[in-house]
Parts: structure tokens; sequence; C-alpha cells
């Protein structure tokens, strides 16, 4: 995993609450067995119409999200499916950060596995940010913390271990690995 | 030591090293399930890094979500949707060859959806950490287990260390007081539940299910109750074992025997919650009050009385209104309108939710004697369902009603093996989620239980199934 210490980029906005995981990845795309290339499905169902032809109207097919690291999406973020394809398809599309007031549980681990930054802020700064697309938003890992245009900032919570991973690039499996005399110790006394 | 919940007991039987400020805790698990979509990159980081599968004895795959539900061709092949999902469900072979975990194979009498044969196996136990790659691993909470859904990497973290990092969750007790009238069932109380709560409702907590409500159910309708704790937001829901999961239990394949099971029912006996014990919060539910319900939008919360009329985004609240809007121009549904008699195309009748034996029998006893006006889908979740059902007659039911009576799997609820309703139209399913293109592209499902589904296939809209005998 890359390290991940910043995050700078315009923001693509999509304001609907509750966007689950069928949303974000169908499942018809989750017959591959590797990770790769994911991107292409991303929403797909809201990005192209039952002929496969991109809708004009919908956020990633304007000119304008090209490029973009930063999805600020509607409370609730991510719920439903355990699928990790809905954080490889967002990563494979180029973002690292997802900001919401709310971010479902297992997204948000499967998420952090990736270099995907969850970022949930306070309802006030949430709807600057719905309020705003596009704006150039810049957020410091280390110090879990988000800047706006203005220079306002708000913090989020990020916890200790996830934010040494991010900043190091570091696997949580060689820490889990490292645990095996712990593990054998267990496995022993019961 | 001060009065502990059912979650604490289990979390506390488990912690391999504790949580500090700096690292979360090490917890250990003790049933790892496997199926097909989520576990091949898994076993890809396994591979890559030379490592084994810690332990091969705690660890049990089936083939369930890409799996065909009709039968196999006269030449013994089976009729994959495409070669993408043959080739996944190989792998699934290949990795459990490769690795030495044991599997439920498409073809052999154990096979079925994972969330079925795990209980009906017996693999699932009281005081059990489970795990799978999958959200809907709540349901295995019915025993009083500790089970909720992980991603592929914590797959991988499982299969080489047999434990996952985790901070603790915060607890919910949901109270269901009273009694729940004839004809509705675990899946209107757990729909009528995640309406109260909202799909986010119980983000970053365990739910336990208490009261006398649920003390009523049988092992059946635990699942139900448990497998969509996750449509809260929740990620495990949690029942305390009691006569009726240790009689369930008994003489399960892989449940303990002899002097081994007095040994573990004395510590099951051990697992319900103190007196006392407190959570964290605290939601109290009238059964009475709960009708058959079905949702009309698309999320498993947007859930009303199948007596009662679609929501009208002009009676909510300003910052809910746009949500409302959304659902209902999805659905195509007018506001202010019954929900009964809106015509139905498809219905659907399996799941992990409802696929078990008690869900068969409910949707027949409505089906017997009656037609179906609409394509009608009956899946039974294992082939051990499967062979019960037929033992009893209720395929015979079903094929009278004119339903089609289908093999094993996940099928319509997630559309992955071919199973799928068409663009635009409307299935009454006993799955459970209703998101946008869930059962297929443009697709609209309308959640209820099996007694609901049933009679929506008799009246080719939704119906009340209290009009047609169900009880």
């Amino acid at each position: 995993m890359e390290p991940l210490r910043t995050v700078e980029s315009r923001t693509v906005v999509l304001p609907a609450a509750n966007i689950d995981t069928d949303q974000i990845i169908p499942a018809r795309f989750l017959k591959v067995t590797d990770k790769q290339g994911l991107g292409k499905a991303l929403f797909s169902d809201w990005r192209y119409d039952g002929e496969g032809k991109p809708r004009a109207d919908f956020v990633l097919n304007r000119p304008e999200a090209a490029g973009a690291r930063v999805l600020v999406a509607g409370d609730n973020f991510g719920c439903g499916s355990s699928r990790e394809h809905a954080p490889w398809a967002l990563v494979d599309a180029g973002f690292r950060a997802v900001v919401s007031t709310k971010i479902a549980d297992i997204f948000r681990n499967n998420a952090l596995k990736n270099g995907l930054l969850p970022v949930v802020v306070d309802p006030a700064t949430h709807a600057r940010l719905l309020a705003a697309p596009g704006a150039t938003v810049s957020i410091d890992v280390e110090a879990q913390t988000l800047t706006l245009p203005d220079g306002s900032r708000a913090s989020f919570p990020l916890d200790a271990f996830s934010r040494y991973c991010l900043l190091n690039g570091v696997d949580e499996l060689g820490f889990l690995l490292a645990q095996r005399p712990a593990i054998d110790a267990f496995e022993s006394r019961r | 030591m001060s009065p502990r919940t059912l979650f604490e007991k289990v979390w506390d039987g488990h912690v391999v090293r504790p949580d500090t400020a700096e690292t979360p805790a090490v917890l250990y698990i003790d049933l790892h399930l496997v199926h097909e979509v989520t576990s091949p990159q898994a076993f890809s980081v396994l591979r890559e890094g030379g490592l084994p599968v810690r332990r091969p004895d705690r660890t049990v795959a089936t083939m369930d979500h890409s799996t065909p539900t009709l039968p196999r061709r006269a030449d013994g092949s089976w009729p994959w949707a495409d070669p993408q999902a043959e080739a996944q469900v190989s792998k699934l072979t290949r990795n459990c060859q490769e690795f030495g975990v044991e599997l439920h194979a498409l073809g052999q009498p154990t096979q079925g959806i994972v969330h079925v044969v795990g209980p009906e196996l017996g693999h699932t136990q009281p005081g059990m950490t489970v795990v799978c790659g999958d959200s809907h691993t709540a349901t295995h909470g019915a025993f009083g287990a500790l089970a909720f859904g992980i991603g592929t990497s914590e797959v991988g973290h499982v299969l080489a260390t047999q434990c996952l990092l985790q901070r603790k969750p915060r607890t919910l007790a949901v109270r269901v007081e009273g009694a729940l009238g004839p004809g509705v069932t675990a899946k209107d109380l757990v729909l009528a539940i995640i309406a109260k709560l909202g799909v986010g409702g119980g983000t970053g907590h365990v739910i336990e299910y208490l009261g006398p409500a649920v003390r009523a159910l049988s092992m059946e309708g635990r699942m139900t109750l448990c497998n969509m704790a996750i449509e809260a937001g929740a990620r495990a829901g949690m029942v305390a074992p009691d006569e009726v999961t240790f009689s369930y239990l008994a003489g399960k394949p892989r449940a303990p025997r002899g002097e081994a099971w007095e040994k573990a029912l004395a510590a099951w006996r051990q697992l319900p919650s103190d007196e006392g014990a407190s959570y964290d919060r605290e939601v109290t539910i009238d059964a009475s009050a709960i009708e058959p319900m079905i949702t009309w939008g698309t999320n498993p919360g947007m859930a009303i009385p199948v007596t009662g009329t679609v929501p009208s985004p002009a009676a909510a609240a300003e910052a809910d209104r746009p949500a409302l809007e959304g659902a209902l121009r999805y659905m195509g549904l007018a506001p202010g309108r019954p929900i009964l008699g809106q015509p139905v195309d498809v219905v659907f009748i399996g799941s992990c939710t409802n696929s078990r034996i008690e869900d068969l029998r409910a949707a027949a006893a409505v089906l017997a004697g009656r037609k179906v006006k609409v394509r009608s889908l009956v899946v039974p979740g294992s082939v051990a369902v499967k062979a019960q059902a037929e033992a009893e007659g209720l395929d015979r039911v079903f094929r009278d009603a004119g339903a089609e009576w289908r093999e094993a799997g996940c099928s319509m609820c997630i559309a992955m093996n071919g199973d799928h309703i068409e663009r635009g139209q409307y299935c009454v399913s006993t799955s459970n989620r209703n998101f946008e293109g869930r059962q297929g592209a443009g697709g609209r499902t309308l959640l209820a239980s099996p007694a609901t589904a049933a009679a929506a296939a008799v009246a080719g809209a939704v119906a009340d199934p209290r009009r047609m005998g169900a009880v």
C-alpha cells in the first residue's frame, strides 16, 4: 500500500443519503477473481443508461470530475454489503478520500485497507461541501483535518492504528502475523 | 466482576491481545465461513506471501452466489450464467484443495447458502466468534454467537492468522415486548425495527434482541431477525441462547456429542446477559402493534404495513424530501396511495433471510390449493432444506400452484447467477435488500415475508397474507 499523507483535490459531490454498495458497484461486476480495473464499473447504473451509453448529466461523466480524488457524499455512505470491490473501484477510479457525515462500518474498514481515507465531518462542514461541488479541499491525514477553500478547518476522527498504517503504507496483515506467539498462547490455553 | 452483556462475554472470551490507545484488540475467530465471491483475492494474498491457512479446521467453504439454480443438464454439466461465474466457482474449488479447506461444493448434499448451511450443519454454535466475507454473517448471531461480515482483506487476515484487528463496538438493546399477531413473522418484526432505527441507526453497534417476542421465535425466526441487523447499519445482531437454541443444535452433524455436549451446554448457559448489565443504547418495540410489513422504497428502512399508504414527501421533514422523492421516482409509485393492490410482475421466495424450512412452510400454507398469477421462483436455502421440503410435499404445493421450484443458492436476491428481474419490473421478494438494481438493473424490489410474498403471487399484486390463511 502506498503511504497516504495528504490529499489535495477538487471534490465530486453525490448528495444522496444512504448510497449503498450496490450503487457503488453492482453485484454483476463481482464475478472477478482479481481486483484490477474495477473503476470502470464504479457507479455503473448511475453512469450509464440501459444501452450502456454514458448519462451526460451524471456528475462523474462531466469533464470537471476528471482527476478528482475526493468524493463528498450524503449521510451514511457505503451501507449494505461487505464487498471490498467498492473501495477497489473507487481507488481504481482515482479517489483517495470519501467525505460524509456517516460512513458504514464495513465499508470504512475496507476503505482503510486500500489507502482510501474515510472522512466523517460535522453537519455544518458537510453542508458547505455539498453546496460547493468542485471546491478544492486539502486533507491532512496526520493532523486529521480537512481544509476548505476559505482556509477554515474541520477535524475528523481516525483510529491511531489506521492513521499509522495510512501514513506509512503499512499493511495490517504484517502486524497480525507478528502476533503469532500471542495467538499460539491463546490457542493453547483454551 | 460487574454484570456483562452477552456481547461482552463473547468478546472478552476471544481477546488475544487487548486494545490500547495505539492498537486495536486482536480478536480470535472460531469459525470462518468462505464463499466464492469475496475469497479469491484473499487466497491470492496467501499464495503471494507463501502463507498457509492457519486453521483449516476452523474454515468452512461453500458456493452460493454465482451458482445456477437450474438442475444439471443431461450431460452432467451445470447451466452457468456465464463463463465468469463458472471460473469464480472453479477458483474456489482449487483454492480449497490447495489450502486444505473443507468445501460444501455444488452437487453435494451439504451445499447451500453459507448462512443456511453453517447453522444447519451445526458449525455455528453459541458463544463463538464467526466471520465471513458477507455482510449477512449477522445471521449466526441467532445462536448467541458474535458474527459479522468482513471484507476480502480481512478474509485474508483470518485465513492467515485466525484473528482480526478490532475496536470494541458499542451495544444496542432492542427489546421487543408483547407478542406478534397471527400472520406476523420475524421478517415483519425486523422490517419494523429497521424502519424505526433507520438504515444507519445501528452503525458502530452490536444489537442484542431481547424480550418475550424474541424468546417466542424459532431458530429460523431468530436467524431472519439477526440476518437483517446489517440493514440497520449494525454489524451484528445477537439473541441469547436458550432451550430453543439447544434443541435446534442437538444432534446436528458438527455439534458436540456425549460428554462434550454436556460441557458445551454448561458453558452456553452462562452466556445470556447478566441481570443489571447495561447497554450503550436501548430501544423498545411493541410486537402487538406490528402488522405484515412491506418496503415501498430503495432501502430496507423504507417499510410500511401492507395496509398502509406510500409516504408523501410533502408530509416529510424538508431534509428527508429528496430521498423520498428519489425513491418514489425509481419505484414508480405515487405518494399517498395504498400499497395493497400494487401490481407485481415477479415473486421471489428465498435468500439467506427467508429460505429455511419454516419459510417454505409459511409460503406453502398460502399457496396450497391456489394458483400464482405471476412468475414465482421458490429457491430453497440449501440442498438439505430442499430435501426436507420435498419430503414434506411442499415442492408439490409450489409446482401445483405454478411456481418454479429451484436448486439451492442466493439466486434472485443478488442476481449474480442469471436469476434476475427485468428493468421496470416489480418483485415482491423475501430477500434483504431493495437497493436500486439489486435484483437486476432497473428492477424494483418490495421486501416482505414469505407469507406476504406468496399472497402477492396469488393476487398478482401486493396483498395481505392474513386474508389468505397465513398464521
